[in-house]
């Protein structure tokens, strides 16, 4: 359908975290773990094998006392557009059609199924968002009971990341069906972490809707990618032309200047 | 000298070798019958094999727990197949009824079939829920909105359900041994022709029906239609 390929007049879900308020408490990871249906293993320790599609990260300015500071940095899939509609890293690369782009949404799919575990997609992906299940997932006796009907659990040897909770969307829509209504509102379509974070860092909702408070905070700008007319937002890696749909606002500049990947001569010359 | 006669020697040695190897295999017309009819019973095996054995080995009839009526109880409901198979408030889909909206009607017998003797019995009176096996079910990786079909696409039930509604049999239930799912899935024709709409449910069902009526034909990749409306 033509009218489907305007990506600007449909939703575009994105995502911004106030780094101000995130205490690194990490309950947006745990609710991400329960909602998605995330499998864990005994020894988490390592990096490359454990999966969380939302990570938490801690990052210091490197000076000395009294000047030291740090920050935590939640970070769940970017959703990255790309320079044109859908053109992110990770589904150009894709051989499988595993990974693709919702126009209607701006979400960045992954369909388990059909993935067949050749990880271009990781090699791609400038975020570390993407993981790769080296082992089956075993829940703890009894836990499987506990596991969300919602989302299908992922067996080894494919890659998964975060999905915007997008079956919450199904389940919206499913309501608004029934009531009458094509469009879902703000409240009905919420993430696991936006809802978890007790500092109410996260705030979820359509990037292309005024009324949402993700426009009102981010502004993204619609000429030049999306990028944020706030001086207080910003993306992490925006000189890729990623396009991602997370914004992140600090009011501190070394914080906003971590956020993307400067040289060190460049970075000195920014600071100054 | 003595070289060249016993090269001449061999020579003629591996001639008569040869000679003797050659004399059984005579090209005749009763090897090539030998071969066609070998062909033609071959084929016929594999035919009957993969048409007839492997389907019958490939799907186990398992008995529902009692037969059920859908013309019977379609006749005495108000509201058609809503009556039981409702939308919830929250736009989920109760499918299958529980017990509990069983038991509404059937606190006492209502009939004296020998079926809903053993509802009665083995159902109600212990509390238990009825374990009926699902024709329509479906992988855990897909994604079926029948809010979507029935309340947006005003779709009735008859185009993928069929008219199980008006009948006094239960089909018999066939599982597939190696996917677990039924046969319904693949089609009860195991050559995979689709006569109706409610025939089939495999993928391709799906897509067909979603690019006919351009149903989120959104996909970057592909132009077509996208994966993550019915996968998650």
């Amino acid at each position: 359908m033509k009218e489907a390929n305007k990506h600007s007049e449909m939703q575009k879900f994105g995502m911004v975290i106030d780094l101000d308020k995130c205490t690194g408490c990490g309950a947006c990871m745990v609710a991400c773990m329960a909602e998605n249906n995330v499998p864990f293993q005994e020894d988490e320790t390592d990096p490359l094998l454990s999966v969380k599609w939302m990570r938490v990260y801690k990052m210091t300015n490197g000076k000395p006392y009294p000047e030291t500071d740090i920050c935590y940095l939640p970070r769940p899939c970017q959703h990255c557009e790309g320079q044109h509609e859908g053109h992110s890293p990770c589904v150009s690369v894709c051989p499988a059609t595993a990974t693709d782009y919702d126009m209607a949404t701006g979400i960045v799919s992954q369909i388990y199924t059909r993935c067949f575990g050749c990880r271009y997609c990781m090699a791609a992906c400038p975020y570390h968002v993407r993981l790769f299940n080296w082992y089956d997932p075993i829940w703890p006796p009894g836990m499987e009971k506990m596991l969300n009907p919602d989302i299908s659990v992922r067996m080894r040897g494919i890659v998964e990341k975060c999905s915007f909770c997008f079956h919450r969307y199904q389940l919206a829509k499913d309501q608004a069906y029934v009531e009458g209504r094509r469009e879902i509102e703000e409240h009905e379509y919420q993430t696991a972490c936006t809802q978890a974070c007790p500092a109410d860092a996260i705030v979820f909702g359509d990037l292309n809707n005024p009324s949402h408070l993700v426009h009102q905070l981010a502004q993204p700008d619609l000429k030049h990618h999306g990028k944020p007319k706030n001086p207080k937002a910003f993306r992490l890696l925006e000189r890729l032309g990623t396009n991602p749909k997370i914004y992140y606002m600090s009011s501190k500049k070394w914080v906003r200047l971590a956020g993307d990947n400067y040289t060190r001569e460049e970075l000195n010359k920014k600071r100054t | 000298m003595s070289t060249s006669d016993d090269q001449s020697k061999e020579s003629q040695e591996v001639a008569a070798t040869e000679k003797t190897d050659l004399e059984p295999i005579e090209p005749g017309q009763s090897s090539v019958g030998h071969v066609v009819l070998f062909f033609i019973v071959g084929f016929v095996a594999s035919l009957v094999l993969g048409w007839v054995i492997f389907p019958k080995l490939l799907y186990s009839t398992k008995p529902q727990p009692f037969n059920y009526s859908h013309a019977i109880h379609n006749e005495l409901v108000d509201e058609g197949c809503e009556s039981c198979h409702y939308f919830r408030e929250d736009g989920s889909f109760s499918g299958i009824p529980s017990l509990e909206s069983c038991v509404e009607c059937h606190e006492e017998m209502q009939g004296d079939s020998e079926d809903e003797a053993i509802f009665m019995e083995e159902y109600v009176a212990k509390d238990r829920e009825i374990p009926w096996h699902v024709y329509s079910r479906q992988p855990d990786c897909v994604f079926f909105s029948h809010a979507a079909h029935v309340k947006m696409g005003k779709m009735d039930c008859v185009t993928c359900h069929g008219h199980i509604g008006e009948s006094d049999q239960l089909p018999t239930y066939k599982e597939n041994r190696i996917s677990t799912y039924s046969i319904d899935i693949w089609g009860r024709n195991i050559s995979g022709i689709k006569r109706n709409s409610w025939d089939r449910m495999k993928m391709n069902d799906c897509a067909n029906c979603h690019r006919e009526n351009g149903v989120n034909q959104r996909s970057v990749q592909t132009r077509k239609g996208g994966c993550f409306v019915c996968h998650n």
